[in-house]
């Protein structure tokens, strides 16, 4: 009933695992769309039981992630959003931090009526940068004006690429500015290094269609 | 040397400690779920506890190039507060998660009436998910603790080669070895057991189904001990290969039963090309599932 986007479609995983894992995989998936309630038992052992590491053809993406994604979809489809999003929250509650990271870019492909800010919260308190990352995804669009600008800062200061951060370009603003900018004027003053992503939010924020209706708001 | 630490506590280890194993060849250890020095009262702090052990330090310890692996279960010493009890009823969530490569600690504290129930029904969990178990031998009255130990393993149907009986020594180590369990030696900087005690225990009976660890945890501890054996061991004549075959391949060779391994076992044998054993988990290779 909930419609989830895939990390990748379903022969892109396939043609990466071998036979059995591939048998593997099509169990994990009968299970779970038989009884979506089955989805936090399959989560834990689904990367040993097909494989991990990256993706051959998707950039950026990990085979592990994509087979937990493509469970949660499976899932989702017979589950109304809010039944998703209590499943969702169980399995991140007692996920490892490979699982959580799979519920955040499940509901980076979740539709608007699926609403985990409080999971991202969750990550964005974390000092995981694998977390930290995922969480800055396309579902950072739930996130508060407030919450998603400390993110932001969070990437420059854990060292996760801002290029992860989803619509950068769209919500940069002048708070924002002004906010890495101090941080770019503390490092400074202590002579270290000012991370090269703090010039590309600077730019970001210069750009940003944010500004000028900030501007009027602040007049 | 490439090291792979059977136990020790990272959780209560520094950033140099890191620094330090991975110098000395460490690229992969299990961190026993444990006793923190100070008594829990609830199973809230047992599970932030776990969460930690199958998160924050798993992170950790990748920034450092070493792949963590951790054992899960209610130690002997706090199986004896009722209020700690329910813990018994979380760990399978837990026991089923990647990475998670033994039920432990488990076993004896005080030899109680609590700690036995709570040692058998752990046993019956490490069959139930097919994995190892790793029993802690009390400090005190070790002997008669270790003997007790091996009925209760007798009688849980769990097979003797997926038991590793740890803090091992002189007095205790024949009963072990007889019953075909794994033997685990805690190597000490105090008189407990010490390196050149445990190569005289090496020469003495060979290398099959031995574990050597640091144990290292918030106690006077040292994080280098197993380096510090491998050492010792070529200084006593044994071979490089010797040496490898008990702190790389027999650890490898007793927890990869558990099917959860995160690190390559054919890890190149050479520290100082610099190989990150925890390429592996975080994704730079594909590594099939195996068993399960
Ligand atoms: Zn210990």
């Amino acid at each position: 009933m909930t419609e989830i986007e895939p990390l990748a479609d379903h022969d892109t995983i396939r043609h990466a695992l071998d036979a059995s894992a591939q048998a593997q995989l099509e169990a994990l998936t009968a299970e779970v769309a038989d009884d979506p309630s089955r989805l936090g038992r399959a989560f834990p052992a689904a990367a040993r039981r097909t494989g991990r590491g990256p993706l051959p053809g998707v950039d950026g993406v990990l085979l592990e992630d994509a087979v937990r994604v493509r469970l949660v979809q499976v899932a989702a489809s017979s589950l109304d959003p809010d039944a998703l999003l209590a499943e969702l929250r169980e399995v991140y509650r007692y996920g490892d931090s490979d699982e959580k990271r799979a519920v955040l870019h499940a509901l980076s492909g979740a539709p608007e009526e699926v609403d985990g800010s409080d999971l991202l919260l969750d990550a964005l308190r974390t000092n995981d940068t694998r977390l930290v990352a995922a969480a800055m995804g396309p579902h950072s669009d739930r996130l508060d004006d407030d919450s998603w600008r400390q993110g932001v800062l969070k990437c420059l200061f854990t060292g996760v690429p801002v290029a992860s951060v989803t619509a950068l370009a769209r919500r940069a603003d002048r708070e924002l500015a002004e906010m890495v900018q101090r941080y770019q004027r503390e490092r400074e003053a202590a002579g270290r290094d000012v991370p090269l992503d703090v010039q590309v939010v600077l730019d970001a924020c210069a750009t940003s269609p944010e500004q000028p209706q900030h501007e009027q708001k602040d007049l | 040397m490439r090291i792979f630490d059977p136990h020790i506590h990272m959780t209560s280890r520094t950033t140099d400690d890191y620094e330090a194993m991975h110098a000395a060849g460490v690229r992969a250890l299990v961190e026993p779920a444990f006793w923190l020095g100070q008594p829990r009262t609830s199973v809230g702090s047992f599970t932030d506890y776990f969460d930690a052990l199958v998160g924050w330090e798993r992170f950790r310890a990748a920034q450092f190039g070493i792949a963590h692996h951790c054992t899960i279960a209610l130690n002997p010493k706090e199986a004896n507060d009722p209020r700690c009890a329910e813990v018994l009823d979380v760990l399978p969530r837990y026991l089923a998660k990647d990475g998670v490569v033994a039920v432990g600690e488990v076993g004896f504290d005080s030899m109680t009436v609590e700690e036995e129930k709570a040692f058998v029904r752990q046993l019956e969990l490490a069959v139930e998910f097919e994995l190892p178990a790793m029993v802690h031998t009390p400090h005190r009255d070790k002997e008669q603790g270790t003997r007790r130990t091996l009925e209760l393993v007798t009688e849980s149907g769990l097979a003797p080669g997926m038991v590793v009986v740890d803090h091992l020594n002189e007095v205790t180590v024949d009963q072990v070895d007889e019953a075909g369990c794994w033997m685990g030696f805690s190597i000490y900087p105090d008189t407990k057991m010490d390196e050149h005690r445990m190569v005289a225990i090496l020469q003495r009976r060979g290398l099959d189904r031995v574990l050597v660890n640091s144990a290292a945890d918030w106690g006077r501890s040292d994080p280098l001990k197993t380096a510090k054996t491998g050492a010792a061991m070529l200084e006593a004549g044994f071979s490089a290969d010797d040496v490898d075959r008990v702190l790389w391949r027999n650890p490898i060779e007793f927890f990869g039963q558990s099917g959860r391994l995160l690190v390559d076992p054919e890890l190149p044998d050479d520290a100082s090309t610099g190989a990150d054993a925890s390429a592996t988990f975080e994704g730079n290779s594909i590594l099939r599932g195996s068993r399960d």
